[in-house]
């Protein structure tokens, strides 16, 4: 199982625990990876605002590099997964955008041919992998643990580029795991909504008001951390939930777990190897429940 | 078959007004809508119940409500396409709108908000004596938001307005697009610049909840980039929406990638004594991530090939 893998900015960047993470989880998975070092960045959306045939160059351009690797493309981003697939789609409905932005991508020697499969490792664990395959591989259950899933807006919407029509189970894929692991889902109002991330500089008064409403929702619920697939949800949720509360005036504690890093500690390797002690808030009540299973 | 709604119910009236929900199981035909089973409990079981409908052929936008959790037209839901194997359905009211009583809400805050963005023609020339001429090509793109039926559905699910009320929402900015976009409307520089500001096109997440409930494929979020891109354009760029936007692409141009240490001064501006406070409140932040290593790297290296990312963004922008 081999993939052309795309890390996208934050896993480098604001997450930098996220990255060192997938690689540890991946090789424990026998999920071979080819990083896309020439990749660019996937606009995010932002670009898109301004520009979406520029947007869907940049995009094209790693597709094409990944068709002439001759893999799957992996993302570990619910932004970047959805940013992707969103061009991914408009580039192979339409051929005449599609032959447009070939002609740019031409002086790089680069043809994008429309074949490019984009995978965030939430599908790829799910679908690829499959749970029943994935459990065999876990050496530790985490029945203690009550998590409430977040997926961040890109993975679950908007539908028409995510075919999850063709791939039964896909949007339930993030419970299916956290099942998976042994956990119990707490499932909550707030688990496909946005957090907020993407007005954090412009308007940051309503961005903490959703991350005060998700974090205490699910803490009300009793819920001992939070699980996404996504680095930007991560970023807004965890970095600055101390300041969404005290915006808000509540108390809230919510550590907020990366999808690989909850996969690794079912994998077996120490809450420490996966950069859990770098999250702001601490998950030191997940650290004590997984150092008690890995007693049994 | 049968069916059991799980109504949620609210009436003033009551000794104690207190919403709950409700169940009803009534026999249903295989092609019923949610409507359709909604008419059937208030005919045959309750005939209290409240709720709003005219048309049944989602022309009218005036049944909209929560079904399973998002906003939809009930004459426009299957029964069926909702169960997923289930008997039970969760009917709710619309929410960020406030409710009168069960499934009707107050639409007036929407109709406000609607007003606010000034949805009439605003022509500079005096009016032709016969009818206006417009290209074809140039109102096509309006099509799609002409198609609103004003339901206000995309309102209910909108993720900003369950935060900040004064938002104002999809879709009244998809309704302000309709006449940015208008070529018979010269009214562009004064409602973008409105648009611009607090509660406009900048407050907006991007969060896809009203392309994915909008019945009639609207997609007002796609508007409301439209409007960004336009706003930009015409020069209202000062504000952090714009600042956001224009600092993000030039780090991605620069490097391939986003620096993100770059971005928040960036945004904010390093010499702009309005941007102190928002880059102060940054501080203790940006301490709690050092002192957990939870830091973009200080030396940000670019892509291998950046010159190839750099070249596109050029091309790119000069055919726009
Ligand atoms: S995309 Fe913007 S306008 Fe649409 S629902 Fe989300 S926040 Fe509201
Ligand atoms: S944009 Fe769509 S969802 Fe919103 S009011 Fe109009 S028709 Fe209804
Ligand atoms: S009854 Fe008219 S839109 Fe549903």
């Amino acid at each position: 199982m081999k993939y052309a893998f795309f890390p996208g900015c934050v896993s480098r960047g604001g997450c930098p625990e996220l990255y060192p993470a997938v690689l540890k989880v991946c090789e424990r998975l026998d999920i071979e990876l080819e990083e896309m070092y020439g990749a660019s960045c996937t606009g995010s959306g932002i670009l898109q605002e301004k520009n979406e045939f520029l947007g869907d160059t940049l995009n094209a351009r790693t597709f094409a590099m990944a068709e002439q690797m001759g893999l799957p493309i992996m993302t570990i981003c619910s932004t970047c997964q959805g940013v992707m697939s969103q061009a991914n789609k408009r580039l192979r409905d339409d051929p005449a955008h599609l032959a447009e932005v070939n002609e740019t991508l031409k002086e790089e020697g680069l043809e994008y041919r429309g074949t490019a499969e984009i995978k965030h490792i939430m599908w790829i664990m799910v679908e690829d992998i499959g749970i029943e395959e994935l459990k065999k591989k876990f050496v530790r259950a985490l029945p203690d643990l009550k998590l409430a899933p977040f997926y961040g807006c890109y993975i679950v919407r908007p539908s028409w580029a995510l075919e999850f029509d063709s791939h039964p189970g896909r949007e339930r894929s993030l419970e299916a795991l956290i099942e998976a692991v042994g956990a119990t889902v707490v499932d909550f109002s707030g688990k496909t909504r946005c957090c907020g991330f993407p007005i954090l500089t412009i308007n940051e008064k309503n961005s903490l008001a959703m991350v005060a409403n998700h974090t205490s929702e699910a803490q009300s619920l009793g819920a001992d951390a939070m699980v996404t697939p996504c680095p930007l949800c991560h970023l807004n949720l965890d970095s600055f939930q101390p300041k969404a509360a005290s915006q808000n005036g509540i108390r809230i504690h919510m550590p907020i777990l990366h999808l690989p890093q909850l996969v690794g500690l079912a994998l077996g390797f120490s809450p420490k190897e996966m950069g859990l002690g770098r999250h702001i808030v601490s998950p030191r009540r997940i650290e004590e429940k997984v150092a008690e299973a890995a007693k049994v | 078959m049968q069916v059991t709604l799980a109504i949620k119910r609210f009436n003033p009236e009551s000794d104690k007004p207190q919403p709950h929900y409700e169940e009803f199981t009534v026999d249903v035909e295989e092609h019923f809508t949610v409507l359709d089973s909604l008419i059937k409990v208030r005919e045959e079981v309750d005939e209290s119940l409240a709720l709003r409908c005219s048309c049944r052929a989602s022309i009218c936008g005036s049944c909209a409500m929560r079904v399973e959790g998002h906003a939809t037209l009930a004459c426009k839901t299957k029964l069926i396409s909702v169960m997923d194997g289930q008997s039970k359905v969760r009917i709710e009211p619309m929410t960020n709108q406030p409710v009168i009583k069960d499934l009707v809400v107050d639409m007036k805050p929407f109709w406000d908000k609607i007003r606010d963005v000034e949805p009439w023609l605003q022509p500079q020339e005096p009016e032709p004596e016969d009818e206006y001429i417009a290209p074809n090509e140039a109102m096509i793109h309006l099509t799609g938001v002409m198609g609103c039926i004003m339901c206000g559905a995309c309102v209910s699910d909108c993720t900003v307005l369950e935060v900040d009320p004064n938002f104002l929402g999809p879709a009244a900015l998809a309704k302000a697009y309709r006449f940015v976009g208008d070529p018979r409307d010269d009214a562009d520089k004064h409602r973008l610049k409105e648009l611009s500001k607090y509660t406009g096109i900048w407050d907006c997440t991007r969060c896809y909840e009203c392309v994915e409930v909008c019945p009639k494929g609207v997609a007002p979020m796609d508007r409301i980039m439209a409007l960004r891109d336009r706003a930009i354009a015409a020069g209202f760029d000062g504000n952090y929406g714009a600042r956001h936007t224009e600092a993000f692409s030039d780090l991605v141009e620069h490097s391939g990638w986003l620096d993100e240490l770059r971005m928040i001064p960036k945004t904010f501006g390093m010499f702009n004594p309005l941007s102190l406070g928002p880059l102060l409140g940054m501080i203790p932040i940006g301490l709690r991530a050092l002192r957990r290593r939870k830091l973009p790297p200080i030396r940000h290296k670019s892509i291998p090939g950046v010159k190839n990312v750099r070249r596109i963004f050029k091309k790119v922008e000069a055919r726009k």
